[in-house]
């Protein structure tokens, strides 16, 4: 149990790897077997994030040595740099990570059901379990190439989820985009880890973090690893692509691609706060990030109570909702430098940031599949041509309810925590931010009341007399989501303490990652 | 409970406190009219009107909120003409953010 | 002034080629030509990664019968080798969705074969 313990962050990505090669071999023998195969490894692997999050929450934070003799020898011989890749994981880290074995968990079950009547399932499980793989990489990776392999794993195999469905022509279409766009923003990553090499001789992001001059170089840096995680997160005004990649893909996957977005948004901030901690500009860096998320949230829920397409206006709403944790962290990293601000309203609005990244993850993957569910048994996803389907279909219904309102920021449900903690702290910073986030939130509530109204009620139309409810799988993969959504409405404040505040503590608390490599007094 | 820079939110409190808003709602319903038959007397008084199938009486999503779009068309109409599709302007956009913020942080911090 | 530039001369290729390849993105229409500038734009990121390696009058890193003198750094070349490998699989991919898109749509044109707008 102890060496479990030790080794839990390579196996963590190893497993999803070493399975999702596997899967061909054993779908030889069935699909039953198959599936089994895929929803044991992924529950593995939660209960693996499990404990680690625990150890991490009493004992600081995880390093891992790949190819050291022991798996925490950063720098072994009393050597001055650190060498070999670093596995380093902590708070924030393992925070993202939770998240996504749990959804991960989830769209494999939805996906039982729904891609049964798919042909070349196996390709199905062996891509998801490498994109499960190429994003835990990332999130739980301490050193800056190793980042870019795993943003190109994880960008590769979400390319080919999303075009697989080949009859569509517009799935190829978004598959073809993705792609072009990821490849070009991994590109311009790359050039800005070149840059950073040139100088300091090293791609460790502890090290670097302890020597870095903000020289003009790594100015230019900052700006290509700022923009190529910008567009891979779908912010405005370089969102473009996003809505419609998101809308053509199996609604499971597009539950995924929303937590690998989160993955790139983590990117951002361990670069800004902790790769750059001390030296950047952090008033100039953090208005940019506010003025990116405040456009961020205005243009995407304009955009999505026009939409008529139930995916597209659900991935408009992504696109809305990442603003709030734009804004939120971006006031935090604006009052950096400022002790005063900081203790007084720039530690709550990071922490209603990153609350607010575990309630999205929450309710947005429910909403998708619950639109997936629609498509499932109406075989339309326009919303013009729906009506009347709450007479059917009672349990989605319900499901659609509890993620319309959490997404709207009603109480008692947990999208009014994150955002009460997000409208108090950014208010105290600029009023005009705390205005605009309320009047989006109105504007979600409206747009959501609207494909409610098209969708689930009115009277019952006569080609939509024999529709039932979806499979037993989809219902389970969808209950996950809406169980912990309850868990964290009811008791916000056991969250908030036990898994929020050590991410923020993670994220203002630079010297603390980089003693972690380094060795030294904490 | 999570505390705030201004305040505190307690859901179980709240949760408490709506449980009872509707019982004593329930309690007053049930005070009501006695004489009531299901179905009877909900039916749409129509006043010599046809009456439509279902699929005539729903409003259909692209009818609902038009008068929000039409008093903001002015913001509408260049924001969805932007939205145009093709995968070279969304590169334009990247190229274009890459160049702005080299500006802004070369003049924030000096060369 | 001028005696640096023999010395930068990869550094302004790699340069030259980014440009290019931004330019052929931005203005071309036909996703095969689209494709070609993507690849462009990996070899000048490369040739800028081995770039950086180097050291005037270095040898190979390698310790075998070596001779004397400083050697180029190997870390970069490690990099460069990895990034075309990636880029191999991010071809071969792009290049298998334009087929489908051109048995779907009949036309390789990026305006006149885009379907989702809006």
């Amino acid at each position: 149990m102890d060496k479990l313990l030790t080794h839990s962050p390579i196996l963590i990505i190893a497993i999803p790897l070493l399975v999702a090669f596997l899967t061909p071999l054993i779908g030889r023998a069935g699909g039953k077997a198959r599936n089994t195969l895929v929803i044991a490894s992924l529950a593995f692997v939660e209960f693996l994030v499990i404990i680690l999050a625990r150890d991490i929450h009493l004992n600081g934070i995880h390093i891992y040595t790949l190819g050291a003799i022991a798996p925490d020898l950063a720098l072994p011989g009393g050597a001055m740099m650190p060498i070999r890749i670093i596995l380093e994981v902590d708070g924030m880290s393992i925070f993202m990570g939770i998240i996504w074995a749990t959804v991960a968990l989830a769209a494999a079950t939805f996906s039982l059901s729904h891609m049964a009547r798919e042909t070349g399932q196996t390709r199905f499980y062996t891509l998801l379990l490498l994109m499960v793989a190429g994003c835990f990489g990332m999130i739980f990776t301490g050193d800056l190439f190793n980042l870019f392999v795993f943003l190109e794993i994880a960008s590769i195999s979400g390319a080919a989820l999303i075009a697989f469905r080949t009859r569509f022509a517009d799935a190829v279409e978004g598959g073809f985009k993705y792609i072009v766009i990821s490849a070009v923003a991994g590109l311009m990553f790359l050039f800005g880890v070149g840059l950073l090499y040139a100088q300091y001789n090293s791609l460790n992001i502890g090290f670097l973090a302890s020597v870095m001059q903000y020289s003009m170089l790594d100015k230019i840096a900052l700006t290509l690893f700022l923009m190529s995680l910008t567009i891979k997160t779908g912010m405005v005004p370089l969102h473009m692509w996003y809505p419609d990649s998101y809308t053509v893909a199996p609604a499971n996957v597009t539950a995924m691609l929303v937590i690998t977005s989160h993955a790139c948004m983590y990117a951002v901030f361990r670069i800004c706060f902790t790769l750059y901690g001390g030296v950047l500009d952090a008033s100039v860096v953090g208005w940019i990030i506010v003025i990116i998320g405040l456009l961020t949230m205005f243009v995407g829920v304009t955009m999505a109570v026009f939409q008529t397409d139930v995916m597209r206006f659900m991935s408009y709403h992504a696109i809305s909702q990442m603003g709030y944790m734009w804004m939120g962290v971006g006031v935090g990293l604006a009052v950096l430098g400022n002790p005063g601000a900081l203790a007084a309203y720039g530690r709550d609005a990071i922490n209603g940031g990153i609350f607010h990244i575990l309630n999205h993850a929450m309710y947005k993957p429910l909403l998708f599949m619950t639109a997936g569910a629609l498509f499932h048994r109406t075989a339309t996803r326009d919303l013009n041509k729906m009506g009347g389907l709450g007479h059917n279909m009672k349990f989605t219904l319900i499901l659609y309810i509890i993620g319309a309102l959490s997404i709207a920021g009603i109480p008692p449900l947990n999208g009014f925590a994150s955002k009460f903690l997000i409208y108090e702290s950014v208010y105290q910073f600029n009023p005009v931010l705390a205005v605009v986030a309320m009047l989006v939130s109105i504007i979600t509530l409206a747009s959501f009341t609207k494909a409610f109204q098209s969708a689930f009620t009115g009277p019952q139309l006569p080609e939509y007399k024999n529709v039932k409810e979806v499979p037993k799988p989809m219902l389970i993969g969808m209950g996950i989501l809406a169980a912990a959504i309850i868990f964290t409405s009811i008791f916000p404040g056991l969250v908030v303490e036990h898994i929020v505040n050590p991410a923020t503590d993670a994220l203002i608390n630079q010297s603390a990652y980089v003693n972690g490599i380094m060795g030294g007094t904490p | 409970m999570i505390e705030s820079p201004s305040g505190f939110w307690g859901p179980v409190v709240w949760i408490i406190a709506a449980i009872v808003a509707l019982l004593i709602a329930y309690f007053i319903q049930r005070r009501g009219e006695k004489a009531y038959k299901k179905g009877v007397q909900s039916e749409t008084f129509l006043m010599g009107n046809p009456k439509l199938s279902a699929g005539e009486t729903h409003v259909r999503a692209h009818n609902i909120y038009w008068g929000f779009f039409e008093g903001l068309k002015k913001y509408y109409i260049p924001t969805i003409a932007a939205h145009t599709g093709i995968i070279n302007d969304h590169l334009i956009w990247l190229i274009a953010g890459i160049a702005i913020v080299i500006i802004i942080l070369f003049i924030a911090g000096g060369i | 002034m001028m005696e640096y530039i023999p010395l930068n001369f990869p550094f302004l290729a790699a340069a030259l080629l980014v440009g290019i390849s931004f330019y052929i993105l931005i203005f071309k229409r036909n996703l095969i030509k689209l494709i070609m500038g993507i690849a462009i734009l990996a070899s000048g990121v490369n040739l800028f990664l081995v770039a950086l390696g180097y050291r005037a009058g270095g040898n190979a890193p390698i310790y075998t019968d070596v001779p004397e003198g400083p050697m180029v750094l190997p870390v970069p070349q490690a990099l460069t080798l990895t990034s075309i490998v990636i880029n191999v699989a991010v071809l071969a991919l792009m290049l298998t969705m334009v087929i489908l898109i051109y048995r779907h749509t009949g036309d390789i044109d990026s305006k006149k074969s885009r379907i989702l707008k809006g």
